[in-house]
């Protein structure tokens, strides 16, 4: 059953859940939906809060959304927790954090599950911010799964990147490292009540010194809270809205927009000519003895990959249907 | 503990709709004993459940509201302070204000024998009391709870 477009426009609690889910879950009707909901969002600020496991992410996430709510700003949490690669369960547990708010009607909160995704979000991740922002969410946050290293995905969704760092987790080594610590738009050293708190925060602002930045560019900032005592948290929200100030300059968003686009534009596709390479294959009963070749070592998978590319089936989706008109010129290529 | 690795496990590949039942483990009330709900919140994801689980002192309204923006298929409630009569019919009639009289609600904790028909009359889908094994309660979701279609 699919969820009429009206319902998610008005804010429907209900309405938009079942459409999460059933985005989440990849029912075709869901694809339906969103097609239709698509040129109603664009308007929501996203901020994305990255960082290791234990940073407090949650904690923090459920301090701004209060301040955003004194503000009287309406947010959309998207909490990403991990899928079990045994079992495929999860233990969504990012609520815990943020009951506060579970009576707040304008707060809505979707844990979503990694499902085998990498990168800190789940696939279903940029559809869910759509439905929260057509919703007519101001602020949309998401939380990523608990990160290490190179799960940078967030920094296309988002327009500002908040990577919580606590004391202790290593040497000014880690700090130089690539990754995780170059997506920052915003360092938040968390649990700043801590022993090595301050060597954290120099050795995170000495790194971002190592930078170079242009006239007008931003530079990363670094920022200590407690979030856990809502220390220093007022203080974030003002550089976090510094720095949406930032984004939205002229200049600068009609470039995120594109590049958002072309995210946006490059996981589906990716998604789908997976999907209809699988299936043609399937179809034409050519998978599984490909699969036995190649298990004899008598095909290798790079020559397949390249002929399954080369076929006409990439191209045959675009003839005859026009790209959705978003109203925006110029898309990518 | 019985764990159930690799049971009930999906992997879908891209693309490809796949249901997966979603529950929400809550505690609602002032007690704050929540192992017993941790340890089911772990055997249900090892029986390849999605546990959105709230933590402790919930309100029935919290509950409530969580449940319908998780869009869950059965509840699983924890209570072990005494207060289940009340509790249990709150949230089911809470559910029902919201249309969503489908979710199934289940629980355990201290509850005497007596006041289990009660609330299986209520509406109360199953009733856990302690020395429940934990594979009969990730039998019973499993069985009982389908995905919403």
């Amino acid at each position: 059953m699919s969820v009429p477009v009206k319902d998610i426009l008005s804010g429907n609690v209900r309405a938009a859940a079942r459409l999460m889910r059933d985005l989440d879950d990849e029912i075709p009707a869901a694809i339906r939906t969103i097609k239709s909901l698509y040129r109603h969002t664009g308007r929501a600020y996203i901020l994305g809060v990255t960082g290791a496991p234990g940073a407090g992410k949650s904690t923090l996430v459920n301090r701004i959304t209060s301040l955003l709510r004194s503000r009287g700003k309406t947010v959309g949490i998207a909490a990403i927790d991990p899928t079990s690669p045994y079992s495929g369960g999860a233990i969504l547990g990012d609520r815990i954090r943020m009951q506060q708010h579970a009576l707040d009607e304008g707060v809505f909160i979707k844990s979503l599950a990694t499902r085998g995704h990498l990168g800190g979000l789940s696939r279903s991740t940029i559809d869910i911010v759509n439905v929260m922002d057509a919703m007519g969410k101001d602020v949309i946050i998401i939380e990523t799964v608990g990160v290490g290293q190179d799960e940078v995905e967030i920094v296309k969704v988002a327009h500002t990147n908040l990577v919580v760092v606590v004391p202790g987790l290593g040497d000014d080594i880690q700090a130089i490292k690539a990754g995780i610590l170059e997506i920052a738009d915003i360092f938040v050293v968390n649990k700043a009540d801590r022993e090595g708190a301050e060597k954290t925060q120099r050795e995170i602002e000495t790194m971002v010194s190592m930078g170079e930045y242009g006239e007008g560019e931003w530079k990363p900032s670094v920022l200590s809270t407690v979030a856990a005592t809502d220390t220093g948290t007022g203080e974030l929200l003002e550089e976090v809205e510094r720095h949406r100030a930032y984004v939205f300059q002229e200049s600068r968003i009609a470039s995120y927009r594109r590049e958002k686009a072309r995210v946006e534009l490059l996981e589906i596709l990716k998604a789908r000519l997976i999907e209809k390479a699988v299936k043609d294959l399937t179809r034409h009963g050519l998978l599984e003895p490909i699969l036995e070749d190649m298990a004899r070592k008598r095909k290798d998978p790079y020559s397949i990959a390249e002929k399954v590319a080369d076929h006409s089936f990439a191209f045959r989706l675009l003839h005859g249907k026009k790209p959705p008109a978003a109203g925006g010129k110029g898309d990518g290529r | 503990m019985a764990t159930a690795r690799g049971k009930a496990a999906t992997t879908a590949a891209p693309g490809k709709p796949s249901r997966k039942i979603r529950i929400l483990v809550g505690k609602p009330g002032l007690d704050g004993h929540d192992r017993g709900a941790k340890i089911i919140a772990r055997a249900l994801r090892d029986a390849g459940v999605e546990v959105i689980y709230t933590g402790l002192h919930q309100t029935p309204e919290m509950i409530v509201n969580a449940a319908a923006q998780e869009d869950v298929d059965g509840i699983g409630l924890s209570i072990l302070s005494g207060a289940h009569n009340y509790l249990f019919p709150k949230v089911l009639d809470l559910l029902k204000e919201k249309k969503m009289g489908n979710v199934v609600v289940f629980g355990g904790g201290i509850i005497p024998d007596d006041d289990i028909p009660k609330l299986v009359k209520r509406g109360v889908d199953r009733v856990f009391t302690p020395g429940t094994a934990i594979q009969e309660i990730v039998d019973y979701v499993n069985g009982r709870i389908q995905p919403r279609r």
